[in-house]
């Protein structure tokens, strides 16, 4: 049950931005600016990204819907990539860019000076730009305030994967917003 | 030395909402709602929260400036330099103290708060949007602290820097001003 009064049938971020609208919007213009393009990174690699954070500070509700994002836009139909990518991103056929982006991520995750000038150097190396660092580092900081902000409220994550299957078809279409459903209206 | 290249006078968190001007617009409108929008929380009692997350994720630009910022607003500086060092017993408010602990808890992890720091929160009057808040505040920090830390910004030594810093913050808000920050016209104008 969460912390605090929500709207029902809200889950996850869903029922705090329905609670609080007005804080809702930057914060999906936010999940927007950062996850919305493919400039230097991919969709499919910012989601990536977020997911391996949520994961890592283990936000059940994060990381699921951002991992069934990313599986959306990587072609990962059984989300077994995404999966493995969670468990140890070394082992998987992911980009050496990529893997060096996600160790700097993890850093961020455990403590800002965590992130080293060797890690920096090693993306650097693999091809990775200002950008792509900058991003890398914030869209790590991002999620570790919304995964504060789902779990430090203790909203509820739904179980059944359909219900994020659906979701994130809508926010591969829409984007992110606090409107729409989480389950298919009946017809 | 910033792992990014970023603008020598813009130190800390200010080089980097230049950086990326469509990420910085709602980093900012967040902050300016949450710590200057209308709230039954004081400014400085959000500054408070600030500075509590800022502390103990060892965010020194961060603490400097959102201590600053309490400071001026509660018009001393006992309280902020107390809540650091203990909030239990500084000079604030049930509330605030149960609210402050909420933050504290919220800055190790999201789980870590719980069912039992919101009813000490609630019983001393704390309403949900306070408790709502005072998550969000705790989390925003959270973001600030590993951006600044995480790009290795530089915090600056001088205590003067953050009595403009704080003037600022206090003054206008956390909104761009127009045209961004202009560099010094020459080394001795700052």
């Amino acid at each position: 049950m969460p912390h605090i009064q929500v709207p029902e049938n809200a889950p996850g971020i869903l029922g705090p931005m329905k609670f609080s609208p007005q804080t809702a919007e930057p914060m999906n213009a936010l999940a927007n600016a950062l996850l919305q393009t493919d400039e230097g990174l991919s969709r499919g690699e910012r989601e990536l990204i977020a997911t391996y954070v949520s994961s890592q500070n283990e936000c059940v509700f994060c990381q699921t819907i951002h991992g069934a994002v990313a599986s959306a836009y990587l072609g990962d139909e059984d989300w077994s990539f995404v999966n493995a990518v969670k468990e140890d991103y070394e082992q998987t056929p992911l980009t050496n860019k990529m893997k060096a982006l996600l160790a700097i991520a993890g850093s961020v995750q455990k403590g800002g000076k965590n992130v080293t000038s060797e890690q920096v150097e090693a993306a650097r190396h693999e091809g990775a730009t200002d950008k792509d660092i900058h991003d890398t580092v914030l869209i790590a900081a991002a999620f570790c305030m919304f995964n504060r902000y789902v779990d430090g409220l203790a909203t509820v994550a739904p179980s059944d994967p359909n219900i994020y299957r659906y979701r994130a078809a809508r926010i591969t279409q829409k984007g992110y917003s606090a409107e729409g459903e989480y389950t298919p209206q009946a017809t | 030395m910033p792992h990014i290249p970023l603008p020598e006078h813009l130190p800390g968190i200010t080089g980097l909402l230049e950086y990326r001007l469509d990420t910085a617009l709602p980093i900012r409108d967040l902050t300016q709602i949450l710590l200057r929008g209308e709230s039954t929380l004081t400014q400085g009692e959000r500054e408070l929260i600030a500075t509590i997350v800022s502390s103990r994720n060892c965010t020194n630009f961060c603490e400097a400036a959102h201590t600053k910022a309490a400071d001026m607003l509660l018009g001393e500086t006992e309280t902020a330099r107390l809540v650091k060092l203990n909030f239990e017993t500084a000079p604030v408010s049930d509330k605030m103290k149960a609210l402050l602990n909420i933050a504290a808890l919220t800055q190790k992890s999201g789980k870590s708060v719980t069912p039992e720091a919101i009813e000490r929160a609630h019983h001393a009057g704390a309403t949900d949007l306070e408790i709502h808040d005072t998550v969000l505040i705790a989390a925003l920090f959270c973001l600030y602290n590993k951006y600044v830390d995480g790009l290795a910004t530089v915090a600056p030594t001088d205590p003067a820097y953050y009595e403009t810093l704080g003037e600022r913050i206090v003054g206008r808000g956390y909104m761009r001003p127009p045209g961004g920050h202009q560099p010094p016209k020459s080394t001795n104008e700052v």
